[in-house]
């Protein structure tokens, strides 16, 4: 399929439709209400539902409904409108249902700025709602790969039955890119009998669902806890995503970036090259599950004696990068918020105070 | 080599789209493209501006601080943008509206009186579109049919706009050249 100019809100409305998903229920907010724009046209071509929710609050709860009575179904919003949605995201962790949530982050906290950021890495990666859940968060640094991931996380949330976050920031909405569809990505559900609570004549067995979260018996809540805690080492072993960047040399300093952030720190490493300083970058693209292995060994490298953690945010992902190097090297962050970007410039310069 | 063109001015000037179809026409030349829209709490008939990146390898930051060349199409466009072009690159002004110049001698600066031409072959909304064949007619940053086909299929089918379009294409070549 030829490549065709698109943005990347409209992009990913677009990836939903191709995944399968023909239910959208959203709220509009800057910088994403161009998904809820696009999808108000398309999803009714494409014989689907858009349905604009009164607010996030009910939003989170009518995706949960769909995803009850199993139905492919997501929303997008950014990051306000998550924090209002994150009771519902919590509750469909818990009753194990599959759905998916798109979080273009705006600068926080509060409402913030409408500009670009990274200020939820927090809240997507170590919770949001209560409880023991865990997301899988994935953070695209294109167009195209916000279409892949989406394309992606249909299944990967029916695999387990968990919502599945992708974790863009303004810039990832804002901006056009050339992208393609693949086909391969085209995928169908295929074990919602597992769950659907939507009629017994539906499936060809006599299995009674209750989509519930609530477990008043101590003991069946901890061996709830224990199924969902099983689910995300399962994550753990077998969703990790990361691009390696420059790694292959010797370098003295190596980066750890995601997102629209990731693609300056390239440019810096391209720039720094030239300049003969060699700089390696590990750009995880999942955030949980977090490729600890990865940083770990590309930090031990007998070469690299500091990593640097560059966000757009006050330093969140900071904490996972020196969990994973367990003391090994210095790990220090870099980072700005609320729509200003570090520029190449600024991440040269920093790199050479440390080589 | 990676190029980057920032197109400013009035919300209303047509400023995204005639980004957006450089964009289209640097893809379809196979190139590497990135297109980024200032979408800050503006207002109507505030400033609107967008960067075209071109490149033929995979584009690092999407953010653009020193642009190689600049459409100004409004006053203060020209007047905040200018000073960040790069040395050697072509700033097209739009010189109905502008009353001055860049000031500065290491670029390639062309006044294209965009929304007089515009007027005189129909419509104001036009202008863009002139400024636009202006600006690819004198960088050369992609072929000049190319984008001249790629605009007659952006306004296919939108009655008296693909005509007039493709008027502002040949008015915005002549100004160029002059």
């Amino acid at each position: 399929m030829a490549k065709i100019l698109m943005k990347g809100n409209e992009a990913i409305g677009e990836a939903a439709i191709r995944a399968g998903c023909l239910n959208y229920f959203a709220y509009p907010i800057t910088p994403q209400s161009e998904v809820a724009e696009y999808l108000s046209k398309r999803m009714p071509e494409a014989g689907g539902v858009f349905l604009q929710g009164e607010s996030e609050v009910a939003v989170g709860y009518m995706i949960f409904g769909a995803a009850g009575c199993g139905q492919r179904v997501f929303t997008t919003s950014s990051s306000p409108g998550v924090s209002l949605m994150s009771e519902a995201i919590s509750y469909i962790a818990g009753a194990q249902c599959p759905a998916v949530f798109v979080n273009i982050i705006r600068g926080g906290p509060g409402l913030g700025g409408i500009l670009p950021s990274q200020g939820d890495y927090f809240q997507s990666v170590k919770g949001g709602g209560h409880g023991d859940y865990r997301l899988l968060v994935m953070a695209p640094a294109s167009v195209q790969e916000a279409v892949e991931m989406m394309m992606m996380a249909f299944p990967l949330a029916e695999k387990y039955r968990n919502p599945v976050m992708i974790l863009g920031d303004g810039l990832i909405g804002q901006m056009m890119e050339p992208v393609e569809f693949p086909d391969h990505l085209k995928s169908e559900p295929t074990n919602k009998d597992a769950w659907a609570s939507n009629g017994m004549d539906t499936r060809g067995s006599d299995k009674q669902n209750l989509v519930k979260s609530l477990y008043l018996d101590p003991q069946q809540l901890n061996d709830h806890n224990l199924l969902l805690k099983s689910k995300y080492e399962q994550m753990k072993k077998e969703e990790i995503r990361f691009e390696p960047y420059n790694t292959d040399g010797d370098y003295r300093v190596l980066i750890v970036s995601f997102g629209t952030m990731s693609r300056v720190c390239r440019t810096a490493i391209d720039n720094l090259k030239e300049e003969g300083i060699e700089v390696g970058m590990i750009r995880p693209r999942t955030l949980f599950p977090f490729p600890e292995s990865a940083i770990y060994d590309a930090a031990v490298k007998d070469s690299c004696t500091s990593v640097l953690s560059i966000e757009m945010n006050m330093g969140q992902m900071v904490e996972d990068v020196e969990r994973c190097i367990r003391g090994q090297r210095p790990v220090r962050w870099y980072g700005k918020c609320g729509g200003e970007v570090p520029t190449p410039e600024e991440i040269m310069d920093l790199v050479k105070e440390y080589v | 080599m990676q190029s980057e063109v920032m197109f400013a001015g009035f919300g209303g000037q047509g400023i995204l789209k005639s980004g957006a179809i450089l964009a289209h026409v640097a893809m379809e030349e196979g190139y590497e493209v990135v297109w980024i829209p200032s979408y800050g709490p503006e207002m109507r008939g505030g400033t609107a501006y967008c960067t075209v990146v071109i490149s033929d390898r995979p584009i690092g930051s999407p953010i653009i601080k020193n642009p190689r060349h600049l459409v100004a199409m409004n006053r203060p466009s020209l007047e905040k943008f200018a000073p960040t072009v790069r040395p050697g690159g072509v700033i097209v002004v739009n010189s109905s509206l502008v009353p001055i110049r860049s000031g500065r001698t290491d670029v390639d600066e062309i006044l294209v009186p965009a929304t007089d031409l515009a007027n005189r072959i129909g419509s104001v909304k036009s202008a863009n579109i002139v400024a636009l064949a202006s600006f690819v007619a004198r960088s050369r940053i992609v072929d000049f049919e190319r984008m001249k086909k790629c605009i007659r299929e952006e306004f296919e089918g939108k009655g008296d706009f693909a005509a007039l379009n493709m008027a502002a294409v040949e008015e915005g070549l002549k100004a160029a050249q002059k």
